[in-house]
């Protein structure tokens, strides 16, 4: 007898596969004429005029690349360390209320986060790190004045806050995974607690920490309103971190409700779908590699 | 000896770095929470900040009930649909979780949840803003449940995963169709397990703006047609912020505090359930 059940409990689960293959169908669809109007150049071009209809994606790209690149560089480093620190046996009551404090760091709405960044974060970075850092290394072009509040620094900052959580509960898990008798071995052989950490543990754990750090790098790209309300809105490709820019996503955000013709919205739905794809793909690699390794020290 | 000492003092300095970064991964936690509430506090403290809706720059008793009933429609109505099929799909998941269909299932939805929330806006956009020519809280509820989707897939079934094979077998053995013993037996036992979920989902959609930007768009004035633009408090804060005006940013701290408070509570809540659940698997 054919399992009824089964069936259509299976046919109700195909919305989550189905959605995703729709939502790419469509957004291909709505940036169709633009993808035919421009051509590949679109993706390399440093333009955006509504008047003229001369659009290119290139300064955005920038943006959201070099943002989430310096967020995870920040966010990298500290967030290992709070993995390493949750992961270490004993004491479990102080480490479980501190995993959970940062867990609820994951919660705040991305709303919550800009209008504190806008208000608090951003003028304290200008005062205590953009300015001292121009007045001292301004002649290296990357980190050139003048400083500005809201700048691709800011927004990588608080861009770090968010994908900690992300980072470090899943390296937590890769790096609790290890299996105890590698740790218990080289601490028996001698080695000091950094010793085994340095050369046992992360080693083993490389792939999944890998997995966790591209993970984090497909959040921080697809972030929208955090990052709007810091970068600056500048449709350029500045030399300098510390002035304002753009990415794709705060572009869409403040430019598609005004969009008016066709090839305007279709242009901004482009590069929506340059993120939707680069940000899936991405997070395939990610979850691939974090449960192979996760597999992998099962076995 | 000099040695051993020098490697002592490596590891100690080590171990003191891990300590130092992981306290200072909470100040931020620490410093938005404190923010909030200290510039938020003021503005929620009138009671028309609950009861009025917006009023011009100027006007005293400005309020954002419209956001708050906003923000509960849109969420309540992507749940209607996430939730049941969210549910469905993640027991199916943990039932069949063998199948090569679930396997693709399982890897869509973790690949969904990292979709950008602003290219869920702009698919609602095109699949029920433009045939309407109008924004509706219809098309933003779309966008959230998509959102929510695989959260509540996930979550749903790793409670049902929780649940002891011993008592499938038992309800099999007892004579009982499998979907009675998966509806009535596995479910009821799983059911703070999947509550926990539906409850991170709704918070984690009642936060979220991007989606809302073209899709909701936003109305000052109070409405509760899903067919038509309807305020949220994301939208509020994001908004306001950007004003110049004293009060308006007083007034997106406010709707800030009340959405963090939200946020937090409800996933507090769904801590101190999900708890409850690991406890009461242990005990079947």
């Amino acid at each position: 007898m054919p399992d009824r059940y089964r069936t259509l409990t299976a046919f109700v689960s195909c919305a989550a596969p189905a959605a995703l293959i729709v939502i790419v169908l469509t957004l291909l669809q709505q940036a169709a004429p633009a993808i035919t109007h421009y051509g590949p150049a679109f993706l390399v071009r440093s333009a955006w005029n509504p008047v003229t209809l001369d659009f290119g994606a290139l300064p955005y790209i920038y943006g959201t690349v070099l943002t989430s690149a310096f967020a995870i560089a920040i966010a990298l480093p500290v967030g290992l360390a709070v993995s390493l620190f949750l992961a270490e046996p004993g004491a479990q009551g102080i480490r479980g209320a501190i995993g959970t404090g940062i867990e609820l760091l994951a919660a705040i709405p991305s709303v919550v986060y800009g209008i504190w960044a806008l208000y608090v974060l951003a003028p304290f970075s200008l005062h205590n790190l953009e300015t001292p850092v121009t007045q001292h290394l301004g002649f290296i072009g990357f980190v050139s004045g003048p400083p500005r509040q809201t700048s691709f620094f800011t927004a990588s900052l608080v861009l770090a806050i968010m994908v900690l959580p992300t980072l470090s509960a899943v390296s937590r898990d890769v790096i609790r995974a290890v299996p105890r008798g590698l740790r218990e071995s080289s601490l028996a052989l001698g080695a000091t607690w950094w010793e085994t950490t340095w050369r046992v543990v992360l080693p083993t754990a490389r792939a999944g920490i890998f997995g966790a750090t591209i993970l984090a790098l497909g959040r921080a790209l697809g972030e929208t309103i955090a990052v709007t309300m810091v970068i600056g809105n500048r449709d350029d490709i500045p030399r300098s971190i510390f002035s304002p820019g753009y990415t794709l996503a705060s572009k869409i955000a403040n430019e598609f409700s005004e969009a008016t013709g066709s090839l305007y919205p279709s242009a901004l739905v482009e590069l929506g779908l340059v993120l939707i794809l680069v940000t899936l793909t991405v997070n395939l690699i990610a979850l691939l590699l974090v449960r192979s390794t996760q597999a992998r020290m099962a076995a | 000896m000099n040695r051993t000492l020098w490697r002592r003092f490596k590891s100690n300095t080590a171990l003191t770095a891990i300590y130092a970064l992981t306290g200072l991964a909470l100040v931020p936690l620490g410093l938005v929470l404190w923010y909030t509430i200290l510039k938020g506090v003021p503005a929620v403290s009138h009671p028309e900040f609950f009861l009025n809706v917006e009023r011009p720059v100027g006007i005293p008793g400005s309020g954002i009930s419209h956001a708050i009933v906003g923000t509960a429609t849109m969420v309540g109505l992507a749940s209607l649909v996430a939730i049941p099929v969210g549910v469905i799909s993640g027991i199916y998941m943990a039932e069949y979780g063998h199948a090569r269909w679930a396997t693709w299932v399982r890897l869509s939805s973790d690949v969904l949840v990292g979709a950008p929330s602003i290219a869920l806006g702009l698919f609602a956009y095109a699949v029920l803003v433009v045939p309407l020519h109008h924004y509706s809280a219809l098309s933003a509820s779309a966008a959230l449940s998509i959102l929510m989707l695989p959260v509540v897939i996930r979550t749903t079934e790793s409670a049902v995963g929780l649940i002891p094979g011993g008592l499938r077998e038992s309800g099999l053995a007892l004579g009982l169709p499998r979907w009675r013993v998966s509806l009535q037996l596995i479910l009821p036992a799983a059911a703070p397990g999947v509550i926990t979920g539906c409850l991170l989902a709704v918070a984690r959609a009642a936060g979220e703006t991007a989606p809302l930007l073209f899709t909701a768009f936003g109305n000052p004035l109070w409405s509760i047609d899903p067919t038509h633009a309807m305020s949220a408090l994301p939208l509020i804060v994001f908004r306001d912020a950007l004003t110049p005006y004293q009060e308006l940013q007083d007034q997106a701290w406010g709707a800030a505090l009340v959405l963090v408070s939200m946020v937090l509570v409800i996933n507090l809540a769904s801590r101190w359930v999900l708890r409850r659940q690991i406890r009461l698997a242990g005990q079947l």
